[in-house]
């Protein structure tokens, strides 16, 4: 799909985790709050989010409970645990260092060797 | 979360699986909801909105899948439709099946029986606490017996062993109820049953401090199995008073109901203090060797310190005791066997064995092998159209794994149940008739192991197989190909190989077998020195019924003339023992000119036999120069013998000198030679020949008595005449009838324990050989039905559409069977040991084998064969 980049591998957990980290949200809402964040650059299958929020509940990441939306409608609302907050650190240093590194050899020019 | 709700999470994923889906998809539901809404909010009516909801979540049923998988339900809910599914595709490929599992069960129980017999007979201690400790004293020749003054030194002065106890297999008429019966027990030492650290199941049981010298303790201590039997388990039977061959005895216990003594094969109907004995030489003399030693080693002696401290003993033996005991020394074995006399052999039996059937269980493999292999080729494009719908490989592996080992947990419990069945007969295999004798093999939890580890490791190993095909697996190739893509048929594969060791090793099994009956048949027709055709035997012992002294001589001759009376009867005599049965006798023998009668004097160590007149023309034993014994060689007279070939050769030099010379025995006793008779088998079938000696019976009485009767009638009718005239001579006597070659048993027991089990062992490799073959040519002609579907159509004859199918399978089996046949004539060399007679180099022999390798050959083939002549070209061609 133009205008849409597809997600690396394993940056899926990072993208939820900061999602949740501006606010509990339920599963809905984290796709909505990936798309604003990322100025809808970045496309998630839909379904693929929710055994990604299983598994980040279970490695004790994140909490849910059960409660209404805005829409008045049931939802599981996810929320970030310490732990969650410390991996997110984590992780985004990880992800800025790699991607730092990566842009500055992108930019090498010849003359610089 | 913590850990603890980490576990607690997934313990709820695993016991509340339904919970897990529920939540998944009451927030799928929850996600469509909100999506419409939004959805709605842009313009699209509700029923379309939830639709493109729907449509763009996707596959909810994988997300669900793999939540589940997440929360760990998914472990159980995937294995139990694995088995249901690996269940269902078994079921779907019954060749595949039963193949595999006759092949796993085959091979497990043949390893469960083999590692049941090596586990009973050479690797689990004896039956007795702290088993592993126990080992028993033996002479530095490896003979276990040693002499009663020997045993009370060692014991007294020994500071190896926390205590030493001695016994000794005996036999004896045992009369509870006025009528003697023949029994077979241990006389043992006061201290036995403290030393081996037996507590009793009823009653009390004798101990050192019981003896005070020679028939101070006329106590029996009943073995278990016999109080069963003979007393129907009757708990008033202590106290109770007994004759043990006619003397009085009181019952003292009962021993618990798995110890039968340290010997292995034997089992003793009860035990006595050797103090007791009839035979009072028996405790004085040193040189009369027939006890055997066990104990405990002491805590923390090593077997080197042992020995050393044995040997002390033995140089002040041979120091004090110079007569009898001049060179004596020491050695330590583990007791169960006979020390290493049977040790030795039946080690290297059951290693020979285990060998085998690990040969067996490889072949196994190699069959389970291809028959995988195979089983993962026609199975390519199942797994191909399973990758392209979006199954894992993981999933697929987890699959055939399961199949895999469903398949070796059949295998293994039909195995075992098999192996329990045959054990259970071995148990009860007596090998000699009357004697209190089996093989104490049973299967226990080491053998349930050892089965269930070997089925895992090659069903695992073996199922393994097809898994390099699934990684590489290239699903649209696979389903575009379908299961006809397989170009390496031309090629030596692996398989092959594995298919021609099995074949060559089943040649080796079956030239051994045929080597073993050969040896068997011929030795039963070959020349012992006697004629046990036609001839039938009578043992009797007459000291059971309390006769004694100068009665014995005189009842013998009463029964030896009723016996000649019976009509028919050509010939009968009575000896003190027979050849080739259970024990014998060898004494040393001296020039007559000796003086000095110490043991590096002698000239020999001769068999030692009592006969009676008569016996030499009953036994069929051909005399070669002089006489057999008269009834004038009586007390009083001359001592006469009657010597075999060998020992006229080794003591007097030749045949010619020897009538009429003297020799001496016994410490100076002369004895004159009358006749020679023909050399014989005196222990073993497969001895060489040894020097043998027959005493007059009337000059040293025996009270054993063994008679040999010939008669014109058979066995049938000569057996309850022989039992109607002893039982009317009323002498209370217990007596056992039977013929010659029944009696032969324990002489042939080694050689009929080896062909039957080489005859298992080669039935079983030849039953994995055609399963083996037939797989592979079934296959071979099932890859093949296109081609040879064109060749029929375009011509070809029946030979060449044969040649073509099987050909492949033909060279296999002429290649391994060569391979076999040499091998197995090889490895005949080693079985000349055990069986009487054996060479491979016997036309018969060889013919036998290569027809069996072709008949193999023949049955394993049949039905491809006929699958490919009786091809239809056109249903085939159309078909593909």
């Amino acid at each position: 799909m133009p205008g849409h980049a597809q997600l690396l591998p394993g940056t899926l957990d990072l993208l939820i985790l900061k999602a949740v980290s501006l606010g509990p949200l339920h599963g809905y809402g984290v796709l909505l709050r990936i798309g604003q964040i990322s100025g809808q650059a970045l496309l998630i299958e839909q379904g693929a989010l929710y055994p990604a929020l299983f598994r980040l509940v279970r490695q004790g990441l994140l909490t849910a409970r059960w409660g209404t939306s805005d829409n008045n409608r049931r939802a599981k609302f996810y929320e970030l645990t310490a732990a969650g907050r410390k991996r997110l650190r984590k992780e985004a240093d990880g992800w800025n260092r790699l991607a730092g590194a990566i842009a500055s050899a992108l930019a090498a020019r010849p003359e610089e060797i | 979360m913590k850990p603890t709700a980490s576990l607690r999470s997934f313990l709820t994923g695993l016991f509340h699986p339904a919970q897990v889906a529920g939540e998944v998809e009451d927030e799928l539901r929850s996600h469509i909801a909100h999506r419409a809404d939004d959805l709605e909010r842009a313009g699209l009516s509700r029923a379309q909105a939830e639709r493109r909801a729907r449509i763009e979540l996707g596959s909810r049923e994988r997300y669900r899948e793999e939540c589940s998988e997440v929360a760990g339900v998914n472990f159980f809910r995937t294995f139990f439709a694995d088995i249901r599914f690996s269940l269902r595709l078994l079921r779907k490929s019954p060749g595949f099946t039963i193949a595999a599992l006759v092949t796993l069960t085959l091979a497990i129980g043949a390893n469960a029986i083999v590692f049941s017999v090596l586990n009973a007979l050479v690797l689990r201690p004896v039956n007795v606490p702290d088993g592993r400790h126990v080992y028993q004293v033996e002479q530095k020749d490896h003979v276990p017996s040693q002499s009663y003054p020997d045993y009370v030194d060692l014991r007294d002065r020994n500071t190896a062993f926390d205590a030493l106890a001695a016994y000794e297999i005996d036999k004896a008429g045992l009369d509870a109820d006025g009528r003697p019966a023949a029994t077979w027990f241990y006389d043992v030492s006061a201290n036995y049953f403290d030393v081996l650290r037996v507590q009793p199941y009823l009653g009390r049981f004798f101990h050192a401090a019981d003896e005070h010298g020679v028939n101070s303790m006329p106590y029996v201590v009943l073995s278990f199995a016999y109080w069963q039997s003979h007393f129907n388990g009757d708990r008033e039977v202590v106290g109770r008073a007994v004759r043990v061959n006619g003397n009085a005895y009181t019952i003292l216990g009962v021993a618990p109901e798995g110890f039968r003594g340290t010997e292995l094969f034997f089992s003793p109907d009860f035990w006595a203090p050797v103090v007791n004995t009839e035979s009072k030489y028996f405790l004085t003399g040193r040189a009369v060797r027939g006890l055997w030693l066990v104990g405990h080693l002491g805590p923390g002696v090593t077997l080197a310190r042992a020995t050393a401290d044995l040997n002390a003993i033995a140089a002040y033996l041979s120091k004090t005791y110079p007569k009898e005991d001049g060179g004596i020394g020491f050695l330590l074995t583990k007791p169960g066997l006979v020390g290493d006399m049977l040790g030795g052999p039946v080690k290297a039996f059951a290693t020979a064995l285990m060998l085998l059937s690990a040969l067996i269980l490889l072949a196994a493999c190699a069959n389970l092998g291809s028959l995988f292999a195979a089983r993962a080729a026609d199975r390519s494009r199942e797994v191909a159209l399973r990758l392209a719908l979006g199954s894992s490989r993981g999933r697929i592996l987890r699959q055939l794994l399961t199949e895999a080992v469903l398949v070796s947990l059949g295998g293994a419990g039909a195995g075992i149940a098999g192996a329990l069945a045959l054990l259970r007969l071995l148990n009860a295999w007596q090998p000699v008739p009357d004697i209190p004798m089996n093989v104490p093999a049973y299967a226990d939890a080491r053998t349930y192991m050892v089965a269930l580890g070997l089925a895992l490791v090659s069903g695992l190993l073996f199922g393994m197989v097809p898994v390099r095909q699934v990684m590489k697996a290239n699903s649209y190739q696979g389903i575009k190909a379908g299961a006809a893509g397989t170009a390496a048929m031309r090629r030596f594969t692996l398989r092959d190989a594995l298919l021609t060791l099995q074949i060559a090793l089943c040649a080796v099994l079956v030239t051994s077998s045929l080597v073993a009956v050969r040896g068997m048949m011929r030795s039963l027709h070959s020349n012992f020195g006697f004629d046990p055709r036609n001839a039938m035997q009578v043992n009797t012992d007459l000291s059971m019924s309390g006769y004694k002294g100068d009665q014995i001589p005189v009842m013998q001759r009463r029964m030896l003339d009723a016996i000649q009376g019976i009509p028919g009867v050509t010939a009968a005599g009575f000896a003190d023992r027979i050849p080739l049965n259970i024990g014998w006798s060898d004494t040393w023998v001296y020039r007559d000119s000796t003086t000095d009668y110490k043991p590096a004097n002698r000239v020999t160590d001769a068999m030692e036999y009592k006969a009676s007149p008569g016996y030499f023309e009953a036994a069929g034993t051909t005399m070669r120069a002089g006489r057999g014994f008269t009834w004038d060689d009586k007390k009083g007279a001359p001592m006469t013998a009657v010597v075999n070939q060998e020992f006229a050769r080794v003591v007097f030099g030749s045949e010619q000198n020897a009538i009429g010379r003297w020799f001496k025995i016994w410490g100076g006793t002369r004895v004159q030679v009358v006749g020679i008779c023909e050399n014989g088998k005196y222990v073993t079938l497969s001895e060489d020949p040894q020097p043998a000696m027959f005493l007059s019976i009337l000059q040293s009485a025996s009270d054993d008595t063994w008679f040999i009767v010939r008669s014109n009638h058979g066995p049938e009718e000569l057996g309850p005449a022989l039992e109607r005239t002893l039982n009317g001579l009323n002498t209370g006597l217990p007596f056992v009838v039977s013929t010659w070659k029944r009696e032969l048993g324990l002489a042939l027991f080694a050689a009929r324990a080896a062909s039957l089990a080489l005859g298992v062992l080669g039935s079983l490799g030849a039953m994995l050989a055609v399963t083996g073959i037939f797989g592979m040519a079934a296959y071979a002609v099932s890859k093949r039905t296109r081609e040879l579907a064109i060749r029929a159509a375009l011509g070809a004859q029946r030979a060449e559409i044969l040649r073509v199918a099987l050909g492949r399978a033909a060279k296999l089996l002429a290649i391994g069977s060569a391979a076999g046949l040499i091998l197995g004539i090889l490895a005949s060399r080693v079985l000349a040991f055990i069986v009487y007679q054996a060479t491979p180099r016997d036309p018969l022999v060889l013919a036998g084998v290569v027809l069996a390798m072709a008949l193999l050959g023949v049955v394993a083939t049949w039905i491809p064969a006929q699958r490919a002549l009786f091809l239809d070209p056109l249903v085939l061609l159309r078909e593909e």
